[in-house]
């Protein structure tokens, strides 16, 4: 299977849903990172493919999806319908603490 | 990770949601969106390194700071209150520049051949151009802010895209903001919290109603007329407020406000206090945050507010006067001289790190530590719980009302009087600018000066704000073996006079 770099800032999309996410952080390496249950793409790659109704819980706008560990951090910058699946680990949305506004 | 990653998420979220207010102009996201990206257009084909702005507070505020992020050039506000002269030496430090320049101070600023000029309003009135996103390094510079260091030459602070998008990602909660929410805005762009007050409205697709500048008066009228229930203040605005509140002969009613924030300087504990009873359904938070830092490191929240103020217990009273706790995106260490992390309760100097820890200077470059520690240079202790206390800055810069003021220029006026043989200027403890300027002046020998002559000639000179409140006459400032001014010993010779009157 094809694996892919997270880099810091780097952008990906879904090839199968509207899904995106930009990486926060990633230890460094090669992973699997899937959406919808299809390997997910640079955003100027066309997509195809058809989703997996498996993975197809769907991700929301402006969360941050994290592995258990939370090792590897992914902001979601436009929601779709697939999930996300790295390297086999389903990320869940991090149930941050709200912090009070400050500016 | 670019900045304007967070508009277009914005605009793609609430797209038709009011983005900014000013003196009854206003723009939706999707609008700051448009004009943003038909900017970036023109200046990338202008072929400019940096978009400079010189203008108080209005609509062109988002529009430029998000223009230079989908150009991949760095946003530089600059300080509309420094001298023609002043002006002119920073922005030949940002060649080639497009300046975007407030009608009021364009007869500031020198021509050059390689500054390009545009008014505000032009600005943000661009025709339509086509706009291709390109790849825009997150290493690369976002925003670059000159700060006022104690040299006197202001230093160019660097904020990379990842420190920034990394500050508000991992601070603010996206599109938290209810539909009325509106903050009041008036701290000036070019201070740091004027750029994060941008970058946090935005992600939390809040409406940011902005003022030109902060009076008590007109504060209080545009939280009411704009249904307002966020702000930022420094130490300063909230005392004028709870003045303008107290002397008013109706009661003055801020229905909408749920919450206050407040920062960029030392708050008196009488002034809080007094805000807390005056407004007590209103959440208030203190920031604490450098220009280096990206803004706040530490917040005490609402609760720590209320918890302070309740409680028997004087440790838990005590932290009203606190900065609080690390935010979870930074780590907080205090360090002792030999670099070594101190214990609960010992003073040392404050050590932060984490992603929007720039640390980084245009001519010094990165001051951070191999594994990203910042020294702040101010200093301080944790208590047992984690909550942070400050203690002064190393360096002596006086910050007045928020507005950082380097002893050092107005040293070098005072000493330009033919009476002067010699100055230090010190900060001294203010109720209503939280600090204040005095000055130790030694007299030539057989020479003589009134106060008020020396004050007037920093007014004339500098500006009011520089003008020492208290100036003492002594026969010789304390040194160091090396020869360095002890500005410590005289800051406690001002604090036992103040404490003695």
């Amino acid at each position: 299977m094809a694996t892919v770099a997270l880099k810091a800032g780097a952008r990906f999309k879904s090839a199968v849903c509207d899904t995106q996410v930009m990486v926060i952080k990633a230890p460094a390496g090669d992973y699997t990172l899937e959406c919808g249950g299809v390997l997910m793409i640079a955003p100027n790659e066309d997509a195809a493919g058809e989703l997996n109704p498996e993975h197809a819980g769907g991700t929301q706008m402006g969360k941050r999806y994290v592995d258990p560990d939370e090792k590897f951090e992914l902001l979601c910058t436009k929601p779709g319908k697939g999930s996300l699946v790295l390297d086999g680990t389903p990320l869940d949305v991090k149930q941050a603490k709200q912090l009070p506004s400050s500016d | 990770m670019n900045i304007s990653m967070l508009l277009d998420m914005a605009a793609d979220a609430f797209g038709e949601r009011t983005a900014v207010v000013c003196g009854g102009r206003s723009l939706t996201y999707a609008e700051v969106r448009q004009k943003a990206q038909r900017a970036a257009a023109k200046l990338r084909e202008s072929g400019v390194e940096y978009l400079a702005l010189l203008d108080v507070n209005g609509p062109v505020l988002p529009v430029a700071i998000f223009a230079a992020g989908y150009a991949g050039i760095p946003y530089v506000p600059l300080n509309y209150r420094l001298t023609r002269e002043e002006i002119n030496a920073l922005l030949e430090r940002v060649t080639p520049a497009l300046l975007v320049v407030g009608d009021e101070f364009r007869a500031q600023v020198d021509k050059r051949d390689d500054l390009l000029m545009i008014s505000s309003d032009e600005f943000i009135s661009a025709p339509a151009a086509a706009f291709d996103e390109e790849f825009v390094d997150p290493e690369s510079v976002a925003v670059q802010l000159f700060t006022s260091g104690t040299t006197g030459k202001p230093k160019a602070a660097l904020l990379r895209h990842e420190n920034l998008v990394s500050y508000i990602v991992g601070t603010v909660e996206f599109g938290a903001a209810a539909e009325e929410d509106a903050v009041l805005v008036t701290v000036p762009p070019y201070h740091i919290a004027g750029i994060s007050a941008v970058l946090s409205s935005t992600y939390a697709c809040r409406r940011m109603v902005q003022l030109e500048n902060f009076e008590a008066g007109a504060w209080l009228k545009a939280a009411q007329d704009e249904m307002v229930t966020n702000a930022f203040v420094v130490p300063t605005m909230l005392g004028r407020i709870i003045e303008s509140m107290e002397s008013s002969r109706e009661t003055v009613e801020l229905p909408c406000l749920k919450a206050l924030a407040y920062g960029g300087g030392k708050m008196p504990r009488a002034t809080i206090e007094r805000a807390m009873q005056l407004m007590p359904q209103v959440d208030f938070t203190n920031a604490y945050g450098l220009t280096e830092t990206s803004s706040t490191v530490a917040v005490l929240t609402p609760d720590d507010h209320r918890l302070a103020m309740a409680s028997d217990d004087e440790a838990v009273r005590k932290r009203i006067a606190s900065v609080g706790k690390a935010t979870g995106a930074v780590e907080i260490e205090i360090r002792d001289e030999q670099g070594q992390a101190v214990a609960a309760q010992q003073p040392g100097m404050i050590f932060v790190r984490g992603g929007q820890v720039s640390g980084e200077y245009k001519e010094q470059g990165s001051t951070l530590s191999e594994d990203g520690w910042f020294c702040t240079k101010d200093l301080g202790y944790l208590d047992e719980d984690g909550y942070l206390f400050l203690e002064g800055r190393e360096d002596d810069v006086i910050v007045r009302g928020g507005e950082n003021i380097s002893p050092g220029e107005i040293e070098d006026v005072l000493i330009s009087h033919p009476a002067v043989a010699d100055v230090a200027c010190v900060a001294i403890a203010d109720e209503q600018w939280g600090e204040a300027v005095a000055a130790a002046v030694v007299l030539q020998s057989g020479a003589s000066v009134s106060v008020e002559d020396l004050q007037a000639l920093v007014r004339e000179r500098l500006r009011s704000s520089r003008v020492p409140q208290r100036i003492e006459f002594r026969d010789e400032l304390p040194y160091n073996e090396l020869g360095k001014v002890l500005r410590r010993v005289i800051r406690q010779d001002f604090a036992s006079l103040v404490e003695a009157a």
